[in-house]
């Protein structure tokens, strides 16, 4: 069973179709990059495989649930699904170490005494050991996206949702938050990243997907997809990245 | 000829105050106790519950930002008896101050829960946590953060708007002022102790809401390291 299984999935907002038939698979350990332009639909995708976004029409199985039903099954899936965000989204009022296992404690009732070791175990990942008793304010937007990255580790997700999450960093803080990723792909996470960072994709990425319109345009593994792409689109989509 | 002021029939009559003081204290605190209350939960329910709920809720703000304090009291005391609810005048000012504080202290929390980014929502559902567990432990500390200011803003004036109950006979400050005012003729003197107690009262409640600030949006210190011990320090520490 893959442990992502999208298909003709369709939504619109309104009379505005953004999503147009989506099918996609990815397979357990695969990870998979998305790229396309801004409006092609690859954020909406993305958040529609964790329920943020409702949609109208098609199917979604991830981590062997069904995207559908009520707001407890959405978080049972949850539960297993980890997402990060382009903002990073950690709790200004919660040090590094609480936005850690503030999930983990109310949602899955792990008892504080595992909590510290909990904490180093995600922070070691994302190496930032020693920040567990920072605040999201006193850290780099690059060390607040690995908090991030450790927090949604901290759940034990079976896959992970990566939105565009070094678009808000400049080059330098880039390149530490993509370490990381790539160890978590080396480690055999499953992994789905929306991006813009084509070297990156092309590099970790096992497959990646190009959007267009709302629709799956090309799909390929990375080293022939970028090579040699086949449709006009993808071909013009990349050009500027290759010189 | 300039006015004599003499405080000494009115300072004869201290007990009275420090009893109507009293009274102003557990008035204002258990009203402002069960308002804050009502703000918070209308508040909510506005936010973010269904929509009969936030419609009658907008009804009630609506209804109590709209009339005076003063007309709420006398409604309360003096209209519903003839609905079968007879209050003690003490009762029915905790009942409409506490009724109109929640109306006004509903708009500043709705205001403080509306500025958390959505994102902060959205990443703590997509951790699994119900929209409830968000409220409570992701939205609500930072949103009273923001709105503070204006709500201990708000308890002051609730505080001060307290005196108003004396129109219901209601035993606080300033009916104990009233009676002494009546019965001495001292009206300068007998107001202007009444307005400095008012002052300090006022001092004594925003030093209050300063300390539970203090807790509310208290951050834990980071751990000292000297206290860790040498083997449990980062490898790097260790050449």
């Amino acid at each position: 069973m893959p442990a992502l299984r999208i298909e003709k999935l369709r939504k619109s907002y309104g009379a505005l179709p953004v999503l147009k038939g989506i099918d996609l698979s990815v397979e357990n350990g695969d990870v998979v990059a998305i790229i396309g332009r801004s409006g092609s639909g690859k954020s909406t995708m993305l958040r529609c495989i964790n329920g943020l976004e409702p949609f109208q029409e098609g199917s979604i199985e991830v981590a062997g649930h069904r995207v559908e039903g009520s707001s407890s099954r959405l978080r049972e899936l949850r539960k297993e699904v980890g997402m990060v965000f382009q903002g990073y989204n950690l709790f200004p009022h919660l040090n590094v170490a609480d936005n850690i296992t503030l999930a983990p404690r109310v949602v899955k009732g792990v008892p504080r005494a595992e909590c510290d070791a909990l904490v180093q175990q995600v922070l070691s990942r994302v190496g930032l050991e020693e920040k567990a008793g920072a605040y999201p304010d006193e850290l780099s937007g690059g060390q607040q996206q690995r908090v991030a990255i450790a927090r949604s580790l901290a759940m034990k997700p079976k896959v992970m949702l990566f939105d565009e999450v070094t678009s808000a960093l400049d080059p330098e803080l880039t390149g530490e938050v993509l370490k990381t990723i790539a160890e978590l792909a080396e480690a055999g996470m499953t992994m789905v990243l929306v991006t813009h960072e084509m070297s990156f994709a092309r590099r970790v990425a096992t497959r990646t997907v190009f959007m267009h319109e709302g629709r799956v345009w090309e799909e390929g593994l990375s080293e022939t997809f970028f090579s040699s792409p086949q449709t006009p689109e993808l071909q013009s989509f990349i050009a500027p990245n290759l010189n | 000829m300039a006015y004599q002021m003499n405080f000494t029939p009115v300072l004869a009559r201290a007990p009275e105050l420090v009893e109507g003081t009293i009274n102003t204290v557990f008035l204002s605190a258990q009203s402002i106790a069960i308002g804050v209350t009502i703000g918070l939960a209308i508040a909510l329910i506005r936010v973010d519950g269904p929509k009969w709920a936030a419609a009658a809720g907008a009804t009630y703000v609506e209804a109590f930002r709209n009339t005076p304090l003063l007309v709420q009291l006398f409604l309360i005391f003096f209209g519903l008896p003839y609905m079968g609810v007879r209050l003690s005048a003490n009762t029915a000012a905790i009942l409409a101050i506490s009724l109109n504080l929640g109306a006004y202290s509903t708009e500043i929390f709705r205001a403080g829960l509306l500025a958390i980014p959505r994102t902060q929502i959205e990443a703590g559902l997509a951790l699994g946590l119900s929209r409830l567990q968000v409220m409570r432990y992701v939205i609500i500390v930072p949103a009273l953060r923001i709105i503070y200011p204006a709500l201990t803003g708000q308890l002051t004036l609730t505080l001060l708007g307290s005196s108003m109950a004396s129109a219901i006979s209601a035993t606080e400050l300033t009916l104990a002022a009233a009676k002494i005012e009546s019965q001495t003729f001292r009206s300068l003197e007998t107001f202007l102790i009444a307005a400095a107690i008012y002052i300090a009262l006022t001092f004594v409640f925003r030093a209050i809401y300063w300390l539970i600030g203090l807790w509310l949006f208290r951050r834990k210190a980071p751990p000292a390291p000297v206290l860790v011990p040498l083997l449990e320090r980062q490898p790097e520490a260790r050449i």
